[in-house]
């Protein structure tokens, strides 16, 4: 079949939903192409959305989107072995309209986005994989798919195949994957009643609470872990980088298991079915690992261009994000009636760096090193914490100074003064 | 069975409303079991749903009948002993040369015409390829309700209707389907799933013979040839009375050999859950449960199996289960007679070699 | 030559899940799939279709959101797709659904006379084989369930040769069409959709059908009202109050273990050993 679109999409999550929407909207012939069966099949995940991404690109998305719980409140533990110390954030503010943030279940997700994508008119075909490019010289002019008759040509092909984008590496747009630059996360998915869930977390309906993990339950290995609300159910779920499962030799699903057993975690997923357990990668390398993001006739977006920010959980705005101007991009060259040019395209790249996502992928740029070089984060710090915490709020006689001295002391045992003042500066440092 | 299983629950829980049978439907009284044959040979579920369609006669106070269909000749009237001693206090006979095969049109009219013409309250078919082909075409005719492969059937006494229970949702749940009025309330049973009834040779009972009243060129579809299966080697798990079975926890299909060893040295049936059939170990014909066989032997040996409810239903009528899992808490245990924690790796062969002994001593004792 | 099969939209059993506690199917998140025994027929239809050329319309009743499955059977190469859709099909058990399915049958044949009928086996959900002779009744069409191979159709003399599956063996069966036909489980194997029927599918303008559209005047013969079969109760399965006897010996060696065993079980079971010896004999 010799059908000619202006562009091929490769991959129907956030960034390629964003991208393929965005030019189909503005008229273009688009076709995306999905090796799923269905956008979202294997992505089966809870997750948190940020509005501000996607109201960009459909503004009333509110309307029919499914979402599960808007966000009004921000736990952080740090945890211990039979403890853990946190900060809590609520705000009457987070229940005003428009809400910042929601839980949605990726799944239902990017079906729904994935429906608003056909109805701009971009054709969508799933169940198919996209092999290899089809290459003239250095162009890319097209994609080859495991189907019979499966070749399929545009003026430009936006790569949204998500992270280890095995297209970009078989073309030669991005180097293998280091360990050290992924992190491997999986999740759980427990099912509970929703008064269950509201009168457990303390929240209203609609109302959802977040909390981000660090601690012991990675067991040394740089992660953290998670618990959102949904609507009935909870996600939890932990991810550390590859290199140090590698090294540790523990097993994702035993490190979920031990987190879940956690004194201050099992109460909360008491009498829950678990429904689906998910592995899946997150590209962390940061800004010094990211690819090329354009060529001669292509382009990266999302994942697959390692847009993720580790720190804050940001991955699926800066997805929709890039595939946006990926797509604002491909626009403009068309209405101007410019080719594909890895010249011209270079608009993109221009786009990303004038905007939040380039600024936040530096300013975090050495932070996966600090993490990686310096495994107190996950192990001493924790335990310090909490045994300070313990200490001080023991009432047993013992006088506070006392009290304050002890835990000063083993700060000090466990950790030279030197060494806890440079990982201080080092944080502040990476996230200046 | 009904679609409001997936949609919404029907609004009027039937079985509590206070219930009037439609007077025209008043007359239709008795239980009837169609007694399936082949070749000659009445199949096995006959005389089990006849053992069943007894219960439920006894229940409503009514007479039980069989239902013969075939050629003329003496075949067919052995087949009514058959089914007086099995329990029927009565049957009908139809014999005509056209039914000689089984084929839908004759046999669909011939049914047809004796419920018309005898009116039973309940009719019971084997849920086999020929039961089921036949009730679905006779139902529709008669435009009454099928409860197809039922688990259980039951009277509710409160309005004299049949319960029929089945497995829905892929096995995960069981439903109860009642058919109020609608007449005859129709159900099929998959062989094995009811027990066989005691024959008794003294009873007897009469029988009521009616025509079919087809001739072969009314009849649409020719039987050109019949190729009987090659049952040599092929397992007939169904109606083993011994059989062991193995599941994905034997590992690797090298292990099954054990399993093999100890069916061996006990003449039993090998079966096998879902898992070890899709991956290839065995063929398609052994494997037990809901989507396989339903069995019921004497001994069923269950190694590596985790006793998920599809494959339960297939297998938990058997008399003894001794099931070995080296988890203790593998739902199996909750319905075996026997367990053993353990590796079946290790267990198996030495089970093997208690059972051999045993069959040594017993053969010496004889 | 105009051949109508039937596929049903159904979830995916292997994924259902029920709640633990409250005994409810939990849907969220369990695809829905084209029923497994259908692909079979619409397979062998297809084959026909290669060999004798024909057009081949699927036909499906359900919610909007079947429509899923005909685009799958355009991709697979279908020509045409109709979906028969109406609140009022609510509640349908096999006997109405078999009319409801008759009845849009009667309304494609006036585009075009329909030869040959496919229907699956069974569903996975509803698993009652029920629908497919139901349909042929109501159309008066020859009826072959359990088909395992076609092996020859002759157009001009009408007339189809196929195997059929019989308990104890094969029959070899001719008959005239209209005829139809449900296929045997693992007869054969669905073809993997081409590029350019799978653009074919995603384009696909879908007819839609409601009652009236499908020809259906009696509504008393659809929906609840026209099931005569009711649910009257869905529950878990119990678990059998005997829990095994955990077999134990000192030892805990694999020998003593079986030897424990043998001695329990013959004990308690004293024909047991009888009855493997007969079967051992
Ligand atoms: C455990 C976990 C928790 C997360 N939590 C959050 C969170 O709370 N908030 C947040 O914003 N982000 C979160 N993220 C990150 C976020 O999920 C990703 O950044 C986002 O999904 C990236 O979108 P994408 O479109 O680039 O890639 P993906 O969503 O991975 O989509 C890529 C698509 O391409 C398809 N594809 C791949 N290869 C091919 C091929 N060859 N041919 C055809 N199709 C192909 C895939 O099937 C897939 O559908 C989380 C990630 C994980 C793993
Ligand atoms: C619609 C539908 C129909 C189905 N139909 C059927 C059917 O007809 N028949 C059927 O069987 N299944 C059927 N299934 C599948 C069924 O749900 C289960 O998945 C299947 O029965 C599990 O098979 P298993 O016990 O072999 O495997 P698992 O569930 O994986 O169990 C393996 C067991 O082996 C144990 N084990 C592991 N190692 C050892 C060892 N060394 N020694 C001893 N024990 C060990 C484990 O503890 C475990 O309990 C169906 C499913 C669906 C959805
Ligand atoms: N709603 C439906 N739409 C189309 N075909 C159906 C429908 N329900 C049943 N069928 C057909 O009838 C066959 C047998 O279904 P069942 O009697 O439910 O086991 C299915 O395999 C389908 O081919």
């Amino acid at each position: 079949m010799d059908e000619k679109f202006d562009a091929i999409v490769i991959g129907a999550g956030p960034s390629g939903n964003a991208a393929a929407y965005t030019m189909a909207k503005a008229g273009l012939k688009v076709l995306q192409i999905e090796r799923g069966e269905y956008p979202g099949s294997k992505n089966v995940q809870g997750a948190i959305l940020y509005s501000k991404a996607l109201e960009e690109i459909i503004p009333d998305f509110r309307d029919d989107a499914p979402l599960e719980r808007h966000l009004i409140e921000q736990q952080m533990w740090v945890l211990d072995d039979e403890s853990y110390i946190g900060t809590t954030f609520r705000s009457a503010e987070f229940n005003q309209q428009p809400y910042n943030r929601y839980t949605i279940i990726r799944a239902q997700f990017d079906k729904w986005f994935s429906k608003r994508v056909q109805a701009a008119g971009a054709l969508l075909v799933c169940e198919t994989t996209v092999s290899n490019l089809i290459m003239d010289g250095k162009r890319v002019i097209g994609v080859q798919t495991d189907r019979e008759g499966g070749a399929v040509y545009a003026d430009i092909v936006v790569l949204a195949d998500g992270v280890n984008s095995l297209l970009a590496k078989k073309a030669g747009f991005h180097a293998e994957l280091e360990p050290k630059d992924v992190a491997l996360a999986v999740k759980e998915i427990h099912f509970l009643p929703e008064e269950t869930i509201q009168s457990r977390f303390n929240i209203g309906e609609g109302e959802g609470v977040v909390i981000e993990m660090a601690g012991k339950i990675t067991q040394g290995m740089m992660g953290t872990g998670f618990l959102y609300t949904n609507k009935d159910s909870l996600t939890i779920g932990v991810g550390c980088m590859l290199s140090d499962f590698k090294q540790q030799k523990i097993t994702p699903y035993m490190l979920l298991e031990q987190m879940k057993a956690h004194p201050a975690i099992k109460p909360l997923l008491a009498g829950g079915e678990m429904k689906e357990y998910t592995a899946h990668l997150i590209p962390e390398g940061g800004y010094k690992a990211m690819p090329q993001l354009y060529g001669e006739g292509w382009m990266i977006v999302g994942d697959a261009g390692m847009f993720v920010n580790a720190v804050h959980r940001e991955g699926s705005n800066l997805a929709m994000t890039t595939g946006r101007y990926a797509a604002e991009t491909v626009i403009a060259l068309k209405e101007k009636q410019l080719p594909m040019t890895a010249a011209n395209l270079a608009i993109y790249q221009g786009r990303l760096e004038d905007s939040f996502v380039m600024k936040d992928m530096k300013k975090y740029k050495n932070m996966p090193e600090i993490f990686h070089n310096n495994n107190h984060f996950f192990t001493t710090y924790p335990e310090l914490l909490n045994r300070a915490a313990h200490t001080m709020l023991t009432v047993d006689g013992v006088d506070k100074k006392t009290k304050e001295r002890e835990i000063r002391k083993s700060f000090k045992q466990r950790r030279s003064l030197f060494g806890l003042m440079g990982d201080a500066y080092k944080m502040w440092r990476a996230f200046e | 069975m009904s679609e409001a299983t997936e949609q919404e629950p029907p609004k009027k829980p039937a079985g509590r409303r206070k219930f009037e049978l439609d007077p025209r439907l008043a007359s239709y009284k008795g239980v009837w079991v169609f007694v399936e044959h082949e070749r000659g040979v009445a199949h096995p579920v006959s005389w089990e749903l006849m053992g069943e369609g007894r219960k439920l006669a006894d229940t409503l106070g009514v007479p039980l009948a069989g239902v013969v269909m075939g050629a003329p000749g003496i075949q067919a009237r052995r087949f009514c002993e058959d089914a007086f001693h099995y329990g029927a206090d009565l049957c009908y006979l139809m014999e005509d040369p056209v039914m000689a095969d089984y084929r839908n049109q004759p046999f669909t009219k011939g049914l047809t015409d004796l419920v018309n013409a005898y009116q039973p309250e309940i009719l019971l078919l084997g849920a086999t390829t020929l039961g089921r082909d036949l009730a679905g075409s006779v139902a529709t005719t008669l435009q009454t309700g099928l409860t197809a492969d039922c688990t259980e059937l039951n009277i509710d006494l409160e309005n004299r209707s049949l319960a029929a229970t089945r497995p829905t949702f892929g096995g995960s749940l069981l439903c109860t389907i009642v058919t109020l009025n609608y007449r005859p309330q129709m159900a099929t049973v998959r062989p094995r799933v009811m027990s066989m009834p005691k024959k008794d040779d003294t009873r007897s009972g009469s029988i009521i013979e009616h025509s079919l009243g087809m001739i072969e060129t009314d009849i649409v579809t020719k039987v050109l040839e019949y190729i009987p299966d090659n049952l040599q080697g092929k397992p007939q798990l169904p109606f083993a009375d011994i059989i062991v079975s193995g599941g994905r926890g034997m590992k690797r299909p090298e292990n099954f050999q054990l399993i093999w060893d100890l069916a061996k040295v006990l003449g039993a049936e090998v079966g096998a859950t879902r898992p070890v059939v899709q991956a290839g170990w065995v063929e398609l014909d052994r494997q037990v449960g809901q989507s396989g066989k339903t069995v019921r032997p004497k001994l069923y040996i269950a190694a590596g199996i985790s006793g998920a409810i599809q494959h339960r239903v297939g297998m938990d009528a058997s008399d003894v289960i001794i099931a070995i899992n080296s988890d203790p808490n593998a739902p199996i245990f909750d319905f075996a007679t026997y367990g053993i924690v353990g590796n079946a790796m290790t267990i198996l062969p030495a089970l093997t070699d208690a059972f051999r002994q045993q069959l040594a001593t017993a053969k010496v004792a004889v | 030559m105009h051949i109508v099969v039937c596929i049903k939209q159904v979830p995916d059993s292997a994924q259902i899940r029920v709640h633990p506690v409250t005994n409810t199917i939990m849907r969220q998140g369990v695809p829905a799939i084209v029923n497994p025994y259908d692909l079979f027929s619409l397979e062998a239809a297809l084959r026909l279709k290669d060999e004798y050329g024909a057009r081949v319309t699927v036909l499906c009743m359900g919610p909007p959101q079947a429509e899923a499955a005909l685009r799958k059977a355009i991709s697979f190469g279908a020509d045409d797709a109709i979906l028969v859709t109406d609140r009022a099909f609510a509640g349908s058990d096999t006997l109405a659904t078999s009319f409801a399915l008759a009845s849009a049958i009667r309304k494609i044949q006036e585009d075009m006379p329909v030869d040959i009928v496919f229907a699956g086996k069974q569903t996975i959900d509803g698993d009652t084989a029920q629908v497919g002779p139901g349909i042929a009744k109501r159309l008066d069409l020859q009826l072959l369930t359990y088909v395992s191979s076609i092996v020859d159709l002759d157009l001009d003399k009408r007339e189809i040769t196929l195997h059929r599956r019989a308990e104890g063996g094969v029959q070899v069966l001719q008959t005239r069409l209209p005829c139809l036909i449900t296929m045997l489980e693992g007869t054969n194997e669905m073809r993997f959709a081409t590029m350019p029927n799978m653009f074919r599918a995603a384009r696909y303008p879908l007819k839609q059908w409601d009652k009236d559209a499908a020809g259906i005047e009696d509504v008393s013969k659809i929906g609840l009202k026209g099931s005569p079969t009711i649910v009257s109760k869905v529950f878990a399965p119990q678990a059998k109050s005997q829990r095994a006897e955990i077999i134990d010996c000192e030892s805990k060696e694999p020998k003593d273990l079986a030897v424990t065993l043998l001695t329990k079980m013959f004990t308690k079971y004293p024909n047991l050993p009888e009855e493997i010896a007969k079967v051992n004999a």
